[in-house]
């Protein structure tokens, strides 16, 4: 069990606000599946933004949906899922605005983004590399796929980058295969290739959940420092109240393809508004709180996603359950003591569609 | 990490009713019922097989009954409409007898239908005596000449007389049921050194390797024609038809012994099923609760489409000659009657009747294999 | 990759040495041997030849053990190239087989060639637009491929010629070019017969190998590497090709390995109905006579061929497939 360290008091002052434009804005979000069974409403009206220089976690149990809202904005989810509502607006360096969310399938417009300016890390850093492609050309595919430079040079960058997440011998690793590497290894070389074209947006999805502790944090160091460099936006799916401690400044809890709380990281480890995350976090072992002889946890489970409860989702396994009122609407995300909550207890605005 | 709720049990005050929840079993057959002309062949497979054990009641005339006259006599059409001595009709389903004329211009003998002579044909009517399942008596069949003496030859006869669709339905029983037979010697065999090959690798499934691409890498016509070749002629069909059973199962068996192995091969460091060794259980538990589940339906699939290859196999060799040997009817002894082009162009449905057939056959089999792996196809959506 | 050829290399002995035995033990198999058939016809004559037979007995070592026929056979190839003679014909079997075994492994590999360039594109296209009208098209097709035994075909596609364009089909070459000396027009001619035996042999083989493909790629599609490579702004044509597909040829490539015996056998039956002046007709012939060195060395050196085949077949896909190699 590993301890939720606190947010340092030296980040403080850089994670009050964010300004400016925001990189990415999604509004209203729909991604769903059309399964045999029914639809899975997988992401189900999400509003986030995410902005440069800064690091959005995107907090959340397996199966709410945090997975399924990376992939929407890359616009690769698998059929038979699809967005079906909403937009996903990405503000190019030139100021420029694409409605991701609106863009064909397959369009130039939507590959010269991907991998250019918006890059994805995976979760199983295994099976997300090419089996039996040589590492160093997966990089250098993509640097060659967006950059008119030469094989050599992007051979080198692709050495450098190697060298850079901190793989020993680049030379030698960029001639190898996926398979003869360790799982830490390949997850640097997957960020390597990530970073290849120096994206504007980075988006991983738990790209430590497979790794060990300690190389868990050589990762979020590592992506921390990189998103330092180059000033990148970054968005982090996980579902590890530690990990969100460490990198985040922006926090969403998301809750059945919803988001139920929005705030910076303070807010959130502080003063917690939605019964869901306020469960989650006295769910942590704390250090130093010895007091408890067994630690609280979240009642029931999660339900089926074909079986949406109605009203508030979470209200089936919420200890300030209010009848009658929780389960005839949806709450609405609204601005409570400077965070965004959507929850009863705060406000009875509505957000039925 | 932590932050994973371990749900302890607690009153279940849950209000939402959870959907219905299909079992892989239902899942994989709706699948399945969603691939039409799988489902469809489904059907036909049964049928044809229902053929194969009902053969004799679907005869219109006995198998053995040769007629010089009626040689190459060529395929019969069924009328609906038989005139009455007034010149008016009546519905009676029949045949029209065959004359033989001399074509003086070719110098050789066609048949023409015959006008005057009328062949009443209907349903269950009385015929040749013959045992069902090999059990009691009966000379019913399903449809034929009203007047047992009449013969009918709806899809013509052979050189000798016989017909050639009574013929095609007994075959059924022998073709079809070499490729049952022989996908379950194959299926025993192969299961078998796969699993062990797969499961406990190391010189053991070197060895078997080995042999497996042995066999394979012998071209298998040229090594049955061999085998069957040796098959001396004065031996009962029944001994012939099992020693060509097992010389088509050889192949059967090595593609799925690679299909087993290379399941077990991957399967073996599954996280799965190393945290079911890891609880203690036997090699043979996890072979039986955890692994073969996860590819049996794999194989089931493989074995539907192994029936097919072998029916082909014996229809090759007996129609090569080295196989199954006249009198014993079947699917290939039928085929080898049309060896030559000149036969065919003389009389086309000694091709044609049997070959459709064989091709009905063999595609329900691989409609069928193919539908039921896609629908086991974990990855498919 | 040097120890690998080594390694498969070596392996291919023992292989080697029990399709030699095997194949001996199936020609003598069958009881009595040449010289009884031949007494036989012999004793319908009229004439009584005991002593002619006995002393080709003798000749032959006819009637020793098993062993030591088999020792004598192997010693005979493996020192001197001499596989025996043939009784029916009284000739070396050397002087007869090999131009036929040239035409048969020759047909075999143009046969291979065609069953690749059309069930390569056919199976990527059948799964990438799965349960589209191309993927049922192509799907039933190759079911009619596999369904259609190649001698029945070949018989169909006799009769159909015959009949309908009253073209007489059969053998490599036009009877008049026969033992004529290979001129530009003997080989158009060879090309206009030798189509028809490779689309025979081939359909069902490639009728398999686009179910194969398609089976493939069909599992691999979903991977999560696919989903990077897409999240790297590569078209999806470029990403099937460069992944998936890559990864979906591996068992595609092994398959060479088993639709190269196959192929020899199809062109032996094929052979054998289509009248080709292939190994097929001879084996059977010889099958038929019992003249068991020709159907035996025929056997073995079908085999051998095959079983290098596979060998080459093997090193490809380890080229192809680095985790193989490195096992």
């Amino acid at each position: 069990m590993q301890p939720t360290p606190m947010p340092t008091d030296s980040m403080a002052p850089d994670i009050a606000k964010a300004e400016g434009l925001p990189l990415l804005e999604i509004a209203g979000l729909k991604t769903q599946f059309f399964t045999d069974d029914g639809i899975v409403k997988a992401v189900n009206g999400v509003d986030l933004s995410i902005y440069s220089n800064r690091t959005l976690c995107v907090l959340g149990e397996s199966g709410c949906g945090k997975s399924i809202l990376a992939r929407s904005i890359l616009r690769i989810v698998d059929a038979p899922g699809r967005i079906t509502d909403g937009s996903i607006v990405y503000r190019a360096a030139d100021g420029r605005t694409v409605d991701l969310a609106a863009a064909r399938h397959g369009s130039r417009e939507l590959r010269s983004i991907r991998g250019n300016d918006i890059a994805m890390i995976f979760q199983e850093p295994m099976s997300s590399l090419g089996p039996i492609t040589r590492i160093g050309k997966q990089i250098t595919e993509t640097i060659l796929l967006h950059q008119k430079i030469s094989k050599a040079e992007a051979r080198e960058t692709a050495i450098e980058l190697l060298d850079k997440v901190g793989i020993p011998k680049p030379t030698e690793r960029f001639e190898a295969y996926p398979f003869e590497l360790s799982g830490g290894m390949r997850q640097r070389a997957m960020i390597a290739m990530a970073l290849s074209c120096r994206p504007r947006l980075l988006i991983a999805d738990e790209p430590t959940t497979a790794l060990d502790v300690t190389t868990q944090a050589q990762i979020l160091d590592l992506i921390d420092e990189l998103k330092e460099e180059l000033e990148m936006g970054v968005m982090l799916i996980t579902h590890d109240l530690g990990v969100v401690a460490e990198v985040a400044e922006d926090v969403a809890v998301m809750y059945m393809g919803k988001v139920v709380e929005k705030s910076d990281v303070y807010s959130i480890f502080e003063n917690p508004q939605h019964p869901y995350t306020r469960a989650l976090l006295e769910s942590v072992p704390r250090i130093g709180v010895t007091k408890r002889d067994r630690l609280p946890a979240i009642r029931g489970m999660v339900p089926h996603p074909l079986a949406t409860p109605s009203g508030c989702s979470f209200r089936t396994r919420c200890d300030s359950y209010m009848p009658s009122v929780c389960d005839k609407h949806q709450p609405a995300l609204v601005e409570h003591e400077g965070s965004q909550v959507a929850c009863f207890l705060h406000s009875r605005e509505t957000a039925d569609d | 990490m932590n932050t994973n709720p371990t749900t302890t049990v607690m009153e279940n005050d849950d209000d939402v009713a959870a959907p219905v929840l299909l079992s892989p079993l239902a899942l994989t057959w709706r699948k399945f019922k969603r691939h039409r002309i799988a489902y469809i062949s489904l059907y036909v497979v049964g049928l044809i097989y229902l053929m194969a054990i009902f053969g004799e009641f679907l005869t219109t005339s006995d198998i053995h009954k040769t007629s010089t006259r009626r040689a190459f006599a060529p395929p019969m059409g069924i009328h609906l409409f038989a005139p009455n001595e007034d010149g008016s009709s009546r519905f009676q389903l029949h045949a029209k007898g065959l004359k033989l004329e001399i074509d003086k211009v070719a110098m050789r003998r066609v048949f023409a239908e015959d006008e005057e002579k009328i062949i009443p044909l209907g349903f269950f009517v009385k015929g040749y005596e013959y045992k069902v399942l090999g059990l009691f008596s009966s000379n019913t069949h399903f449809f034929g000449p009203v007047n047992p003496r009449d013969t009918v030859f709806l899809m013509g006869a052979d050189r000798l007389g016989r017909d050639i669709m009574s013929r095609i339905i007994i075959g059924t029983r022998v073709s079809m049921s070499i490729g049952l037979v022989g996908v379950i010697v194959s299926l025993f065999i192969g299961v078998t050194l796969g699993g062990i090959s797969g499961f406990f690798g190391g010189w053991v499934d070197n060895l078997i390797q080995r042999l497996i691409e042995f066999i394979r890498s012998i071209p298998t016509i040229p090594l049955w024609m061999g085998l069957a070749a040796a098959i001396p002629l004065s031996w009962p069909p029944l001994k012939t038809y099992f020693v060509v059973t097992l010389i088509v199962s050889m192949i059967g068996w090595t593609s799925l012994a690679r299909e087993v192995r290379g399941k077990f091969l991957s399967l073996r460091y599954e996280d799965f099923i190393i945290a079911a060794r890891l609880d203690g259980l036997s090699n043979m538990e996890v072979i039986r609760k955890h692994m073969v589940p996860s590819f049996s339906s794999h194989i089931i699939a493989s074995l539907t489409l192994a029936v097919p290859l072998m029916i082909l196999a014996e229809t090759s060799l007996s129609f090569l000659g080295v196989g199954l040997q006249p009198p014993v009817v079947s699917w290939g002894t039928l085929l080898k009657e049309a060896q030559n082009v000149r036969t065919i162009i003389e009389a086309p449905w000694l091709l044609i009747a049997p070959a459709t057939m064989i091709v009905v056959a063999v595609l329900a089999l691989n409609f069928l294999g193919d539908g039921l792996r896609d629908a086991a196809d974990p990855h498919a959506h | 990759m040097m120890g690998f050829c080594l390694r498969r290399i070596l392996y291919m002995i023992p292989t080697l040495f029990l399709v030699s035995i095997v194949t001996f033990v199936i020609i003598q198999l069958p009881p009595g041997d040449y010289l009884d058939s031949l007494a036989a016809d012999m004793g319908e004559s009229g004439s009584d030849n005991t002593a002619v037979i006995e002393t080709l007995r003798q000749q032959y070592g006819l009637g020793q053990p098993m062993y030591v026929q088999y020792y004598k056979w192997m010693k005979g190839i493996l020192l001197y190239g001499n596989f025996g003679i043939s009784f029916e014909k009284n000739v070396l079997v050397t002087d007869l087989i090999w131009d036929r075994l040239g035409w048969t492994f020759g047909i075999s590999i143009l046969t291979l060639l065609f069953i690749w360039i059309t069930a390569l594109p056919i199976g990527i296209y059948s799964a990438v637009r799965k349960y589209s009208f191309g993927d049922y098209t192509a799907t039933f097709f190759g079911f009619i491929g596999l369904a259609v035994p190649n001698f029945l075909l070949a018989l169909l596609m006799m009769y159909i010629s015959f009949k309908y364009f009253g073209q007489s089909v059969g053998g490599l070459v036009s009877p008049e070019y026969i033992g004529e000396p290979w001129t530009y027009a003997k080989f158009i001619d060879l090309l206009k017969h030798i189509w028809m035996p490779i689309v025979v042999v081939g359909t069902s083989g490639a009728a398999a190998l686009i179910r194969i493909m398609r089976a493939n790629l069909l599992d691999e599609l979903y991977r999560p590497y696919v989903a990077t490579a897409r999240a790297k702004g590569m078209s999806e044509f470029q990403l099937l090709m460069k992944y998936p597909v890559r990864v979906a040829l591996n068992p595609f490539i092994s398959t060479i390995g088993w639709i190269l015996p196959s192929l020899v056998s199809g062109e032996i039956i094929v052979a054998v109905v289509m009248n080709l002046p292939t190994t097929g007709p001879l084996l059977l012939r010889a099958l038929l006579v019992q003249d068991m060195y020709l159907a035996g060395s025929l056997i073995l050196i079908v085999s051998l061929l095959t079983v290098i085949g596979t060998l080459i077949s093997d090193l490809l896909l380890a080229w192809i497939d680095p985790r193989i190699r490195y096992q």
